[in-house]
């Protein structure tokens, strides 16, 4: 049996006076997936955010490799790329802009070409140079979800990534998903709708509704 | 170097975001014109009177123009959640950090040096005294912004942030004041500015190196 690359333990989480959820568990290995699902408010934000790091959870503790997250966080952050459920851009500068100054920020290499090609594939080819405050949300979206096209991560954690997408987006995303899942990577996400991530990909789900 | 890269790309960034976006900037800047300037016609031409109040008033103006520019340092990426995608950056957040205070203080704290010869000549002050207060800003300024990105980190995302603040960081600009109009002072009355930069450069030093990292901390604890 090998360890998980992301575990956690007896999450427990509390906001304010309500407790959200208690004695939360997981585990993730290379290639699998996590769907969260959940009542609004229910905390599925909340445990994305105490996975990534972004917030500490009142009890227990996340693990990357069997060492908590909080001990390399250098590392962790590393591995890890996080689409939350905020736009995540600039609206004064353009996509390009957007996403020379995320990737120069992570430490990656990144050129232009490299750019241009995750917009194109995204179908973002002839908004690249405009300013995202005049993009629709969906193409706000795809904009933000190109980072997944050039920064290598084994773990993905998405809040919402098909959130204001159309039929072809999601689809589009669907596939990235299944690609990244067939190399061996990890993903968590949460969504109004059910992902399909087709047969191969041993995926599970967390349903935090009846946790409380 | 990497950690060069990271600091670097956030001082671009910031700086870029500026340029889309000038008036915010220009805001800062006029204030620190316009308090200046009406000084002198409220005061009433004395000369004598003027050149003693003339390191006060403008460093008073320096202050509060730096203080109006804190409050969008970390709000707006705070907003629209660049921020967290900083947060999660592998690099360590404390570079970036100072990258965006070096921003900060590129816009809101050097124009005021090259502004404050022209400002001068309106407090009649000698050119001996403009060279001095052009120093005392030129390390006093970058004080400002370092010690200012720690109160718009922990008051960030709390309501009333503005208000807060200014209460926090205007204590801790006191001895940033005091030296920075102190220097231009002493040299007035003769007596040599050496002491007051020397301690204003020791305090620079002081905030560059610890300033970023409980920037750093209280990120952290603001965006849990």
């Amino acid at each position: 049996m090998q360890t998980p690359f992301l575990a956690a333990r007896n999450l427990r989480c509390v906001r304010g006076t309500q407790q959200l959820f208690e004695n939360i568990s997981l585990e993730l290995n290379a290639g699998q997936w996590l769907y969260l699902q959940g009542e609004n408010g229910a905390g599925k934000t909340s445990l994305l955010r105490i996975l990534a790091g972004l917030a500490l959870p009142a009890e227990g503790e996340v693990l990357w490799q069997n060492a908590p997250i909080a001990q390399q966080r250098s590392q962790y952050h590393q591995d890890l790329l996080y689409i939350g459920h905020h736009a995540g851009l600039k609206e004064d500068l353009t996509l390009t802009e957007n996403l020379q100054a995320l990737c120069r920020m992570d430490g990656v290499r990144s050129t232009d070409a490299a750019i241009r090609d995750a917009l194109t594939r995204m179908g973002l080819a002839k908004r690249q140079h405009l300013p995202v405050r005049v993009l629709s949300a969906g193409q706000k979206r795809r904009g933000l979800l190109a980072r997944t096209l050039l920064r290598p991560a084994k773990l993905w954690i998405m809040d919402e990534p098909f959130n204001a997408l159309d039929v072809h987006a999601i689809a589009d995303v669907q596939n990235l998903l299944k690609a990244h899942l067939t190399e061996g990577g990890m993903v968590v996400l949460t969504s109004h709708q059910t992902p399909d991530l087709g047969q191969d990909a041993p995926g599970f789900i967390l349903n935090l509704s009846g946790a409380r | 170097m990497p950690l060069m890269a990271a600091y670097i790309a956030a001082l671009q960034r910031d700086l870029l975001l500026v340029m889309r976006r000038k008036t915010e900037v220009l805001t800062a800047l006029f204030f620190f014109v316009i308090v200046t300037t009406l000084l002198p016609l409220g005061i009433g031409p004395e000369p004598d009177l003027l050149r003693k109040i003339a390191p006060g008033a403008m460093w008073i103006a320096a202050l509060l123009a730096t203080l109006l520019g804190l409050q969008r340092l970390f709000a707006a990426d705070h907003a629209d959640g660049t921020l967290e995608q900083m947060v999660l950056s592998p690099e360590p957040l404390s570079v970036i950090v100072a990258g965006k205070i070096t921003a900060h203080w590129l816009v809101c704290g050097l124009p005021l040096v090259f502004l404050a010869p022209v400002i001068g000549l309106q407090f009649d002050l000698s050119s001996d005294a403009i060279g001095i207060l052009m120093l005392t800003l030129l390390v006093g300024t970058p004080l400002l912004s370092l010690i200012g990105a720690i109160g718009a980190a922990l008051t960030l995302g709390a309501r009333g942030s503005a208000l807060l603040v200014s209460l926090l960081v205007l204590p801790l600009y006191i001895p940033t004041l005091i030296f920075g109009a102190g220097a231009v002072e002493s040299y007035i009355a003769g007596l040599g500015a050496t002491g007051h930069l020397s301690l204003l450069g020791a305090l620079l030093i002081l905030a560059a190196a610890f300033a970023p990292w409980a920037t750093t901390a209280a990120l952290r604890i603001s965006l849990e």
